[in-house]
């Protein structure tokens, strides 16, 4: 146990971050409570990411001072990964919250079983 | 490079930019588009697989002029250009189908915005067809799962609302299982193109490295893409969002957006991981056990559902475990039984969807099933659809039904075993549910109707033409599989 913390410090922790987010997001009955899960979750696989394309003591991939050499820098696939998955939940974030707000303005409550309760008995 | 093998970039570029473009458009305007938009996807995939017969190879496709392993690639081949055409066909019957009821359920400043998404979605699901891109595929699969949702809530009632939020909320942990199953393949192999991958994999599997990590990986992207495609233990979505949302929504989920899924899903057992490391991981088991429990337990839903719509989405579950079992034989012939079933499950499901809700049209907007007597006669195109897809989903001799049966039949007995045992006993058990809830709901509306109907509209001329053409399809699909069915098999030859 402690060997994969002092180790494999990034992964073991984007791991737990992981399992925290993925519960919230399906356990929690507050639907702002599960968008936050849904972050956490989707911030601890980037995390992962970006520590497996990071290497000791090397430099971002932008070109200085005419070093063209790759063993100067890190791993950029990895860091581009990051970025197209942060646009991909932005835009999912955007739409729950959108969902939320639909949802307390017609039944005023953010609780999720709730809503549904609600949602059974509305007319068609 | 003939021109014609343009084809895959071309649509699914075509597809975006039209969506694009919708945004400003009137709502008229939009719709024309998307349908001239899936009838010219339609056909040029079609020209795409009259190549493919020819020339019997498939190609890639550099994006960009980068040379892998940093461009992207497209690949197509015989069983992709076939599927790009089965969902353009189906997307294109399911609007022309629907138009009434989206013009009567939708508000009229947002409809154009319906057609943008499905224009996206045509769009998302050729790119999950054709990528040969894995963290692509991540992304397509994203802009499906939001276009999925927008179609859902297209329809503004609390109903459509909740259940997008469901579907949302599913799909979202699934999405994160799978970003973290592809994020760890790319940690163990280094690479995001599906061909560099499977070399990489079938070393590691032949070293025996990484095994636990394999297993992990195999499992955490089995899961998500059970989970968006809805096989039993996750079905929980399924019924509100299929059963609430506007006929040619749920038409395009249940027919569309879950077979996209698992097509995916067997695109990356066999040109990503490789059956044979699946296979040694029993992921495929898993499967074939939840596929034949699904099947058993979505007929018994949907005899207990008193709506017809609903119980026609319960019926989905059930399909739905009969592609899972024949993908969980994990044998050639169980998988090409499954696609075929993909298809012929496509093409019935999306019609008993359109006509079951001309059906309730003319019954005076009741969802039980006296009201529904009477309702065959009164609106005829969607009687004979809905007798169609019901006995093609029963399995009478004739229909696209019947075939996948025999298909799964025999593709069980070469596999042998107790397993064989259990998929025909499996088989003859949901025929039998089958022929319950559906025989039962064909005579109901064709027998006298016993109260008053209510005043209806007369059934708008284009969407009986196009339920018409959707039974002729699936009549066709069923009496003209021979071809259909040596396509798939050479085509998923030409997959790994």
């Amino acid at each position: 146990m402690a060997k994969l913390f002092a180790e494999h410090l990034y992964e073991t922790v984007s791991i737990i971050l992981f399992g925290i987010g993925f519960t919230t997001l399906l356990l929690n009955r507050n639907l702002i409570k599960k968008i936050i899960g849904l972050n956490i979750m989707d911030t601890a696989i980037y995390l992962f990411l970006a520590s497996m394309g990071y290497i000791e003591g090397r430099v971002a991939p932008i070109v200085v001072n005419n070093v063209t050499d790759t063993s100067a820098y890190i791993n950029p696939v990895p860091s581009g990964l990051v970025l197209t998955g942060i646009v991909v939940s932005v835009s999912v974030t955007a739409l729950m919250l959108a969902l939320t707000v639909r949802l307390y303005r017609r039944y005023g409550t953010l609780d999720i079983d709730r809503i549904f309760v609600l949602a059974k008995g509305d007319e068609e | 490079m003939a021109f014609i093998q343009n084809v895959p970039f071309f649509s699914i570029i075509l597809s975006m930019i039209s969506g694009i473009f919708s945004s400003a458009l009137k709502r008229k305007a939009a719709r024309s588009v998307t349908i001239v938009l899936s009838a010219v996807v339609l056909a040029m995939n079609i020209m795409l697989t009259v190549f493919m017969l020819q020339t019997g190879e498939s190609y890639t496709y550099m994006m960009g002029h980068y040379p892998a392993p940093f461009g992207n690639e497209i690949r197509a081949g015989l069983l992709e250009s076939v599927m790009a055409s089965v969902f353009a066909l189906i997307l294109l019957m399911s609007l022309l189908g629907g138009l009434n009821k989206i013009d009567e359920q939708i508000q009229e400043q947002k409809q154009n915005l319906y057609f943008i998404m499905a224009d996206l979605m045509l769009a998302s699901l050729l790119a999950l067809v054709y990528t040969n891109d894995l963290f692509t595929a991540y992304v397509f699969i994203e802009i499906n799962t939001i276009a999925a949702a927008a179609l859902i809530m297209s329809r503004q009632n609390g109903h459509c609302l909740a259940a997008a939020t469901r579907y949302m909320i599913m799909n979202l942990l699934a999405s994160g299982l799978l970003l973290m199953g592809i994020t760890m393949l790319y940690g163990i192999t280094g690479h995001l193109l599906m061909s560099n991958i499977r070399e990489s994999v079938a070393n590691l599997f032949a070293t025996g490295e990484y095994h636990t990590s394999l297993t992990v990986v195999v499992v955490l992207i089995t899961v998500a893409l059970c989970i968006k495609s809805a096989l039993f233990p996750f079905q929980e979505w399924l019924p509100d969002a299929y059963g609430y949302s506007t006929p040619s929504s749920a038409a395009m989920l249940s027919s569309l957006i879950s077979k996209s899924y698992i097509f995916l899903l067997i695109k990356i057992f066999y040109r990503v991981i490789g059956m044979e490391v699946v296979v040694s991981t029993g992921m495929t088991n898993i499967l074939f056990l939840f596929g034949i429990i699904g099947m058993i337990l979505g007929s018994v839903s949907a005899i207990r559902e008193r709506d017809i719509r609903r119980m026609v989405a319960f019926s989905s579950v059930a399909q739905i475990g009969y592609i899972y079992m024949g993908l969980g034989l994990g044998t050639r012939e169980g998988v090409i039984a499954a696609i075929f079933h993909m298809i012929i499950h496509a093409a019935a499901k999306s019609m008993l969807f359109l006509s079951a809700s001309g059906l309730i049209d003319v019954s005076g907007d009741i969802k039980q099933f006296r009201p529904l007597r009477g309702s065959g006669y009164r609106h005829k195109a969607a009687g004979a659809a809905f007798t169609v897809g019901a006995l093609s989903m029963v399995g009478v001799p004739l229909f696209g039904g019947f075939l996948s049966k025999v298909y799964f039949a025999s593709s069980a007995l070469d596999f042998g075993g107790i397993r064989a045992v259990i998929v025909l006993a499996a088989l003859a058990v949901s025929t039998l549910l089958n022929t319950m809830y559906f025989l039962h709901t064909v005579i109901s509306i064709y027998r006298p109707a016993t109260q008053e109907v209510p005043a209806y509209n007369a059934p708008s001329k284009l969407s009986s033409a196009a339920l018409w053409v959707m039974a002729a399809v699936n009549v066709a699909l069923g009496t003209l599989s021979v071809p259909l069915y040596q396509a798939i098999a050479r085509g998923l030859d030409m997959f790994s």
